[in-house]
């Protein structure tokens, strides 16, 4: 539990200037980080340590540095979201690091999610998506009450277990094809488990495979990698239940 | 229905239909293939396979199935591409163990490998039985005449220690494919939930295994008893 | 003093909304069509507002610093949102959440507004559980409430601990609908970087693509800010990085006043500050508090030994174990509202009982609830917050208790609107966190969601109308005029100044000495002579940034340092801006205590007498110091007491 110091690390990141770039890994050295520290600290400590050194400093994503805004998405040691489990990145702390060691850092990879900056990419793949169906069609005003329709604690609970998603691309990012299908299918379990969400299931199902299918991203084989990478946890079970409902609205047509 | 099957939900269902109708043929072939050590004289093995030789309803499904072959293996082969396009720039430290198997990623390396097999296999069985009768010795069971296959397989598996290790391998080759395939079909189409999942996934498994075991053990059988 | 007209309709309280909504003017849908609108931010209040106005027919910008609108810090929010449904049969009403939100503020918020907002709140869970909203209900398949600090009745509706994402996703999913019908343009990783002023109305801005570095010019018949709180001033708190003063700050700049800048709330729970390389605060929800208790031991040799590490929390008997809250509030106990709840922490830190390494922290204990209602029942409530508390610090929160200290999370000061939610600026609209309007001196839990939203869907939809009728044949903003030549011009110029200077210091380095000024002079307590030494290391710390600040990379492209660097040369301003104003009030409410005034037992104490009003700003230029307005406040239907919550 008590924090340790890590006395040297090396870090292995790729560096892009801009989408143009063609891009190169760049190696740098860090002394005495905290193992109480988060991944992203450290990352703004060799950040201004590169200032300094009049050098540009590593541009990565990142914001609430809570885990639940989604926008950091950082490749390190192979991994999305780095050596842990149900993190994001900036979750992610230095504990999970040895002493000496050289930790590589890469940004997604994905056709639909080109490089703008060194470790920045454009997620905007994932928005027209959500864009292509991901709501439940109503204006605001002129609802029901709240409790018109009751929602079954299960189903309840199982809507919210994919409405978790946060949207960062580990998915895409940790599997083998790039596949965005656990994105999706999160959002349409999200709204298919609820009965507000049911009316347009189908519709919603089909328009928002449309445009994953469109954007460049890869086909689902099943291997499971999104779920186990996922920060949220966020089960391939919803991949099961897109394709049925993607199945029933193409064969409803 | 005219985009259906250029979706990508819509290719993935085909990978799985196809598949999941060659899992119910391998049963078929191993039950089949079993008889080879269930009677050494092979009367049972040669009225099987004179039966599925002439049966008319095996020989509509056989056309199907080479079709079905056919689809599962040159889909799988645009399917990969066209996945493998949607990273061009690859990771340069990779470390996918920790969130998948290497059976669920390697599904079409398993396939391919399983199809240099199919291709030996059919060459050594398939073709001689079907178009080369004439090179094969007959027997007379119960007074129908037919081809000895019983003869033409059992003689290789004596014969071959290589050609053993080479089905075994098969064998075990098309369990691992299973063990992903199996539970992934269903999954893709659909047939699954959060209980399901985990049950499917241990079918999967317990259906690869009872493959694996029961096509290596036809050659192992062989090798050992003779 | 006329110029602070805050159009506070006449009429009994529970009729002024009503009235409001009859006498305002209405846009036919025609008309909708040729107006457009900007909306700045896209948190809870920015995303509601761009979708309903949306769908009513107006043409809507909106702009964003994330890569997405979806990643704004209201996703952060926890806990949940408070609605006078009374579901639970226990005496809610819109009159009791307006009298808790009135004098949880500690009667520093306009009555009208407070009402309004308690008014609208039911209609506000309709509309998020028509959106898909996944509440937590009960087995009978209707809503589940929960309790949150400083009211007495269950209000609080709940995703899990994950309110603020739900609901912003909601609002979110509504704008996603209208950007694919084409009716809002997104422009995400853009950042305001001024609003542009014509014929003294509002009527576009200059923002920077974050991507390029390209300075662009948008125009509109009315902009919206809801740009969220200035909470980043202190730089160490539970905001996300990126959160920023710098639009509110432009449109005060532009001549919108400043409203209440000292009110800022500090959160009693939050996981500690640890070492010196932390860049932030994670707050833990306070719903933990429903079923955590608060202590610390009862001997101050057992603090000391917590500290050095030798013991650890359980090895504390029952019987030295102060539960303070208990003590001290008998009748709220854990459940006090936070300013409450922060100040008692810090006083019993203060007194030698920290239990964490640096003294500063405080033990908040699940072991009662979990021998009362098991692990599963908790692991179900708080689940990932327990996971994220254990991930961060590495204990596993149902075998020891958390540490907690306060943490700054949110301001409830902000851009000075009327009834409206109009700025002093025709046409430039302030809602949400930006605004100061509904929470006084103090919020309360689970109310920043109510307010943002119930700005964005039931408020301003209705409220900007009565503007942009009279606007309907002014004919689009030319982006061309010399007012938009102008503002791009001084926003360049200031990017190259920043840029230019290539000093020897980076920006996080000012920013965290801002931040220790700003703690420990402008936080939690604060009095006349810390407060003038705070406004004098301001000025010279901004000082040196302008001569020493480095920022690297280049204009033309994505340039984090840069963005980093104005952001934080604007909280120099809002820094002393803030000590300013809590230097003129000379009283202890809410969120701001002033340690020249408290009561004989140490609680704060207002000056009624003197400062019921609300503290205006108006910018008179740079280098000079602003002038205070004052917007008396007048209390019809609640009787100003001393709060207590004993």
């Amino acid at each position: 539990m008590a924090d340790k110091i890590l006395k040297k690390l090396n870090i292995k990141v790729w560096r892009q200037n801009n989408a143009k770039d063609k891009g190169k890994f760049e190696t740098y050295t860090i002394e005495n980080i905290s193992t109480g520290s988060s991944f992203l600290e450290m990352l703004d400590i060799l950040n201004n340590k590169l200032i300094l050194e009049g050098k540009d400093p590593i541009a990565f994503d990142h914001d609430c540095r809570e885990g639940i805004c989604g926008t950091c998405n950082l490749y390190i040691n192979g991994r999305a979201h780095g050596p842990d489990t149900e993190v994001t990145t900036c979750q992610l702390h230095m504990r999970k690091f040895n002493d000496g060691e050289t930790i590589t850092i890469e940004p997604w990879r994905s056709k639909a999610f080109p490089v703008i900056k060194d470790l920045i990419v454009d997620r905007n793949a994932f928005e027209k998506i959500l864009q292509a169906g991901g709501f439940i069609s109503v204006n605001t005003g002129g609802v029901p009450d709240a409790n018109t329709i009751p929602v079954a604690y299960e189903d309840a609970e199982e809507s919210m277990d994919a409405a978790a998603c946060i949207g960062c691309g580990a998915c895409v990012a940790a599997c083998k094809n790039a596949s965005a299908m656990l994105f999706v299918a999160a959002k349409v379990s999200h709204l298919a488990k609820l009965p507000q969400g049911k009316i347009e299931a189908k519709k919603r199902a089909r328009n928002m495979i449309a445009k994953m299918d469109e954007l460049g991203f890869g086909g689902c084989t099943n291997t499971g990698a999104c779920e186990v990478e996922c920060p949220k946890s966020i089960s391939i079970t919803n991949i099961a239940r897109l394709n049925r409902e993607y199945l029933k609205a193409r064969f409803s047509e | 229905m005219s985009k259906f099957f250029t979706a990508s939900i819509g290719r993935k269902l085909i990978m799985s239909l196809t598949g999941l109708f060659l899992v119910m043929f391998i049963a078929v072939h191993m039950t089949v293939n079993l008889f080879l050590i269930f009677d050494d004289s092979g009367e049972l093995f040669n009225r099987a396979a004179h039966f599925m030789a002439t049966n008319p309803a095996v020989k509509i499904m056989e056309p199907i199935l080479g079709l079905g072959f056919l689809i599962h293996i040159l889909w799988s082969f645009l399917l990969e591409y066209e996945n493998w396009r949607a990273r061009p720039v690859k990771y340069d430290k990779k470390n996918p163990e920790v969130a998948s198997s290497w059976t669920s990623r390697n599904m079409l390396v398993l396939g391919a490998l399983i199809l240099v097999f199919l291709v030996v296999h059919i060459i050594q069985f398939f073709w001689v039985i079907k178009f080369n009768p004439e090179s094969m010795k007959s027997v007379v069971i119960q007074g129908v005449q037919m081809e000895d296959t019983y003869l033409l397989v059992s003689d290789l598996f004596k014969r071959s220690v290589v050609y053993d290790i080479f089905y075994v391998i098969g064998g075990i080759l098309l369990g691992f494919h299973l063990s992903h395939g199996f539970w992934s079909g269903f999954h893709t189409l659909g047939l699954s939930n959060k209980n399901w999942m985990s049950r499917l996934q241990i079918i999967s498994r317990v259906y690869a295994i009872i493959i694996a075991v029961g096509f290596s053990v036809i050659p192992l059988y062989f090798l050992i008893k003779f | 003093m006329s110029i602070l007209d805050s159009k506070i309709p006449e009429g009994p309280l529970a009729e002024k909304w009503n009235k409001h909504k009859a006498d305002i003017k209405v846009v036919s849908p025609a008309n909708k069509r040729k107006l457009e609108v900007i909306v700045v931010g896209t948190g809870l209040g920015g995303a509601s507002a761009a979708a309903s106005l949306a769908e009513l027919g107006y043409n809507v910008k909106a702009f964003c610093y994330q890569d997405s609108p979806r990643r704004a810090h209201s996703i952060s929010a926890q806990g949940g949102i408070n609605a006078a449904k009374n579901y639970q049969n226990d005496n809610d009403s819109v009159f009791r959440l307006f009298y808790d939100t009135i004098k949880g503020g500690d009667y520093r918020a306009r009555e009208a507004n407070v009402y309004r907002l308690a008014e609208v709140s039911p209609n506000i869970i309709d509309q998020c559980v028509a959106q898909g909203v996944p509440f937590g209900r009960e087995y009978g398949g209707l809503l589940a409430n929960r309790s949150f600090g400083g009211v007495l009745v269950s209000r609080t509706f709940y995703a899990r601990g994950q309110t603020g994402q739900q609901l912003l996703l909601g609002a979110y999913q509504a704008m996603n609908r209208q950007i694919e019908k084409g009716n809002v343009k997104m422009y995400t990783r853009h950042e305001m970087l001024d609003v542009v002023i014509i014929d003294g109305k509002a009527r576009g801005i200059i923002a920077r693509d974050l991507v390029t570095g390209k300075i662009k010019r948008f125009g509109a018949h009315a902009v919206v800010v809801a740009s969220g709180g200035y909470g980043n001033v202190f730089f160490l708190s539970t905001n996300a990085m990126g959160s920023n003063g710098s639009a509110a700050w432009q449109c005060y700049k532009k001549g919108a006043f400043f409203a209440n800048p000292c009110f800022v709330q500090i959160h009693p729970t939050c996981i500690p500050v640890h070492g010196d390389q932390q860049s932030k605060l994670t707050l833990m929800s306070e719903s933990l508090r429903n079923d955590g208790r608060v202590w610390v031991p009862k001997k101050k040799e057992d603090a000391e030994k917590l500290r050095k590490g030798e013991i650890g929390p359980n090895d504390i008997p029952e019987d030295d174990r102060d539960f303070y809250l208990e003590r001290r509030y008998p009748s709220y106990g854990n459940l006090v509202p936070r300013d409450v709840a922060s100040r008692a922490a810090k006083e019993r830190c203060d007194a030698g009982y920290g239990v964490n390494a640096e003294g500063k922290a405080v033990f908040l204990d699940f072991k009662y609830s979990i021998e009362r209602l098991g692990k599963d029942v908790i692991k179900a409530r708080y689940g990932n917050l327990f996971q994220m508390y254990e991930k961060i610090t590495d204990v596993d929160p149902y075998k020891e208790p958390m540490m907690i200290y306060p943490a700054i999370h949110y301001t409830m000061g902000g851009t000075w609107v009327d009834y409206n939610l109009m700025t002093t600026v025709p046409g430039l609209y302030s809602i949400g966190e930006a605004n100061f309007s509904d929470h006084g001196a103090n919020r309360l839990g689970a109310s920043a969601l109510m307010q943002g939203l119930a700005d964005g869907y039931f408020v301003l939809p209705y409220t900007i109308g009565d503007y942009l009728a009279s606007e309907i044949m002014v004919p689009k903003a030319d982006t061309q005029a010399p007012e938009f030549d102008e503002a791009e011009k001084a926003v360049n110029q200031r990017l190259e100044k920043l840029y230019h200077i290539k000093g020897t210091k980076p920006v996080d380095y000012f920013h965290k000495k801002l931040g220790h000024i700003m703690w420990d002079y402008v936080g939690m307590s604060r009095n006349e002579e810390g407060l003038k030494k705070a406004i004098q290391q301001i000025r010279e710390i901004r000082e040196e940034f302008w001569k020493e600040v480095r920022i690297p990379g280049e204009l033309d492209n994505l340039n984090q340092e840069l963005e980093k660097a104005g952001r934080v040369a604007d909280f120099f301003d809002m820094g002393e801006l803030m000590a300013l104003d809590a230097l003129n009030r000379n009283e202890s409410c809410g969120g701001h205590f002033r340690e020249e005034s408290v009561t004989d037992d140490g609680e704060a104490k207002r000056d009624d007498d003197n400062f019921t009003f609300v503290s205006c700003w108006e910018y008179k230029g740079e280098d000079q110091e602003p002038v205070l307005h004052k917007e008396p406040l007048v209390f019809e239907n609640v009787k100003l007491t001393q709060r207590s919550y004993k």
